[in-house]
């Protein structure tokens, strides 16, 4: 029984549930709803719950360990030679994988029943042309003992499944009878809805945080392997980038991180004073109306694709700024440069802050500006002497979010900014991030034990780290300073 | 009204500090103050008493264009302060509000040290030359304000840790400290315990001998021991006008004698 039938059936099971519970819960008190503890609905809700919640875990459960279970025992037929070293038994397995998936289309196709794939042996028939003939085509010809495997590795399979129908079939049935069984005019049905409430958002919770600590595993595993391969205090030390693929070459995160840092804050200039003063605008000065209709066409931008903005800053900020500023001035002739980028990732971050600024502004009481104008301030010494300050905090927390937005940004600086590696002043010469980087190592033909690949890997936790110490000084900041009006 | 602290009644004083004069106030489209006529002494408290939304805080803030901050209020009638009309366009509302300083309802001292919040003022306004006298003058308002003994040792914490009553305070020599010539108080004690309203009512009434000071209150008693003329409001109409001691133990109207006795309102 495949999974998503098994999932309906659950389901229906579940809604079955509902109704037989809700009409048991007001058949127990004859008919009067008031006598209830709770809702008539809630009694329904549990019985859905106990029906569906173990079934479904269940199921995941065995989806998840089910696998990890048949490959150790293919393994270990393997003999302990193999089984032994990483490698040639990952090989195997995806061998075995293989074959045996060639040998489900085999069957599919054919229409051959179990007996008849039971007798199919290697050494007798040409299996390799066979699988050929159903779209599967396999390198070389078939190792008997990995063919013999292969269908080992079938039955376990389809014996798993079975197994599993059964069981969750059962799980589910249990659950059903178990709530149904207690339902009576007294049970706290209101109660047990409340619990699974909970739980269901401590798991969502839990999912977010879960995979924030697997991304940072894998990519603090590779580094760790990138690190066994190449110096680690010449790579955060080294002042030359030059990755060579024939191997001897130069990975030196300063030319990358100091074009990061360039860029973020030729963009942190742009969006900063504008982002503020938009916000200042649209919170304090502009009439409601005109409010309603500038602010969300500020966030507007906000929901532009990155990549639309690179393209902007391909076709028309690079040329712009090349052909009106930098060669006029001798500044140098590149049309991808830090101040195209820069200016790109600016306008990008200007509603991001415009946006959180304009949210804090509006949070500052009115009696704090009933006070100042109380006192004979006029409206910009009460914005600017009592207003921001009272906000500031948010509003630096607004900021180093952008910050860190502008630092992890990809596509623009990618389309914009160029990919030469160099340490330089002058704002109108190509230079490239640590994003950019990370792209084009991994682009391309690539092998994933080459420092000249885990290197990105490095860059990527290197990045991790910047942004993620930048947004916990933000959210410190945020709290420490965070206002107490009443 | 046995146990009302009895303040000086005799008003020698006749000049007027601020006089009204037909003040109409809309809301958008609520009439909210019908033809107040009003004359407001000079180092004098006047009460403004009334039930609620009877017009006394709207016509309080008429008195310093606080209105101004709101967009759908309308104000017509004259308004002189010391003869001058505030409403006249060459009068910059931000220098009047310099004269007629205000304190509010609730305690809204500025998210700043207790030093800056008294030093607001004096500073947008340019009124002192260096430090030293901008010390000078914080000093002299937390003490006209009754708060300085309690602070003088730290006026580098911030005004919003103070406790309520200490904050209300701050806040009145906040307003101080601009040396106004009339103080407007939009009910300053009803967020404030009674110990706290003690002091407060004890300081209005060493204000008034430099100051003009009009207080809206809800509370009779507190009229009665802090004022020397009271208004009562109703429904948008000054009713009645006189002296704290004849509104409270002789009205002419017998709305505000209604009032007074706890009929209405």
């Amino acid at each position: 029984m495949s999974v998503g039938i098994l999932t309906l059936i659950v389901l229906a099971l579940a809604v079955v549930g509902f109704f037989v519970g809700r009409s048991r819960a007001m058949s127990s008190v004859g008919g009067d709803a008031r006598k209830l503890h709770s809702l008539p609905g809630y009694y329904g809700q549990t019985v859905s719950l106990f029906t569906a919640v173990p079934a479904f875990a269940l199921m995941a459960l065995w989806l998840f360990v089910q696998p990890m279970v048949i490959d150790a025992r293919i393994v270990g037929q393997l003999g302990p030679q193999i089984a032994e070293d990483a490698t040639a038994s990952k090989l195997a397995m995806e061998d075995v994988s293989r074959i045996a998936s060639g040998l489900d289309a085999l069957q599919a196709a054919r229409g051959m029943t179990n007996e008849e794939m039971r007798d199919m042996r290697a050494d007798f028939s040409d299996i390799r042309g066979r699988l050929a003939e159903v779209g599967v085509a396999l390198g070389s010809e078939v190792n008997p003992q990995i063919f013999e495997m292969a269908k080992d590795y079938r039955i376990m399979q389809a014996r798993g499944a079975m197994m599993m129908s059964v069981l969750v079939l059962a799980a589910a049935a249990a659950g059903f009878v178990v709530a149904l069984r207690r339902i009576h005019g007294e049970f706290r049905a209101r109660n047990v809805s409340e619990t699974f409430v909970r739980w269901l958002l401590i798991a969502s919770a839990g999912v977010a945080i879960l995979t924030t600590i697997g991304i940072v595993m894998s990519l603090m595993s590779e580094t760790i392997r990138f690190f066994g391969m190449y110096p680690i205090a010449d790579f955060f030390l080294g002042f030359t980038w030059n990755p060579q693929f024939r191997g001897g070459s130069d990975l030196g995160l300063i030319p990358l991180l100091w074009g990061t840092l360039y860029i973020s804050f030729v963009s942190m200039v742009v969006a900063v004073p504008i982002g503020i003063f938009a916000a200042i605008y649209t919170a304090e000065y502009a009439p409601p109306k005109v409010r309603a209709v500038v602010k969300p066409v500020i966030e507007l931008i906000a929901g532009i694709p990155t990549v639309v903005f690179g393209l902007f800053a391909l076709v028309t900020v690079g040329p712009f700024l090349r052909d009106y500023i930098a060669m006029p001035l001798g500044l140098g002739n590149s049309g991808s440069s830090v101040m195209t980028a820069g200016l790109v990732i600016g306008v990008l971050n200007i509603p991001f802050i415009s946006s959180l600024t304009d949210d804090i502004i509006n949070a500052v009481p009115q009696s704090m500006r009933d006070g100042s104008y109380g006192l004979g301030a006029t409206k910009s010494e009460t914005i600017r002497k009592v207003v921001l300050p009272a906000a500031l905090p948010g509003i630096v927390g607004a900021i180093l979010l952008a910050a860190s937005r502008a630092i992890g940004e990809t596509m623009i600086v990618t389309m914009g900014a160029g990919a030469a590696a160099k340490l330089g002043l002058n704002p109108f010469e190509a230079m490239t991030t640590i994003t950019v980087k990370i792209v084009s190592q991994l682009t391309g033909d690539i092998a994933f034990d080459a420092p000249e690949t885990l290197v990105a890997f490095a860059l990527g936790m290197t990045l991790f780290v910047i942004t993620l110490c930048l947004n916990i000084f933000a959210l410190w900041i945020v709290r420490k300073y965070r206002e107490q009006y009443e | 009204m046995n146990d009302m602290r009895i303040v000086e009644r005799d008003v020698d004083i006749t000049e007027n500090k601020i006089t009204a004069r037909g003040v109409q106030v809309y809301y958008g489209t609520n009439h909210a103050l019908k033809d107040v006529d009003v004359d407001i002494l000079d180092k004098t408290v006047t009460a403004f008493i009334g039930p609620s939304g009877c017009g006394k805080s709207t016509f309080l803030r008429c008195l310093n264009r606080m209105n101004d901050t709101v967009a759908s209020a309308r104000v017509e009638g004259k308004i002189l302060l010391e003869g001058e009309d505030i409403y006249d366009p060459k009068v910059d509302p931000v220098q009047l509000r310099a004269k007629v300083g205000m304190v509010f309802q609730k305690p809204n001292p500025f998210p700043k040290s207790i030093y800056d919040n008294v030093a607001y003022g004096p500073k947008i306004h340019g009124l002192t030359r260096n430090k030293a006298e901008l010390d000078e003058i914080v000093e002299k308002s937390l003490r006209r304000a009754a708060i300085w003994n309690e602070v003088k040792d730290r006026l580098d914490a911030s005004g919003t840790g103070l406790s309520g009553g200490q904050q209300q305070r701050l806040c009145i020599a906040r307003a101080v400290a601009t040396n106004p010539e009339v103080l407007l108080m939009d009910e300053p004690c009803s967020a404030l315990d009674p110990i706290a309203t003690a002091q407060v009512e004890e300081l209005i009434d060493e204000l008034r001998a430099e100051y003009s000071v009009v207080i809206v209150t809800h509370s009779m008693q507190q009229a009665a021991r802090v004022s020397q003329k009271t208004a009562f409001f109703h429904l948008g109409h000054l009713v009645e006008y006189g002296e704290t001691g004849q509104i409270f133990t002789n009205p002419q109207d017998p709305r505000t004698e209604s009032y007074i006795t706890g009929r209405i309102g």
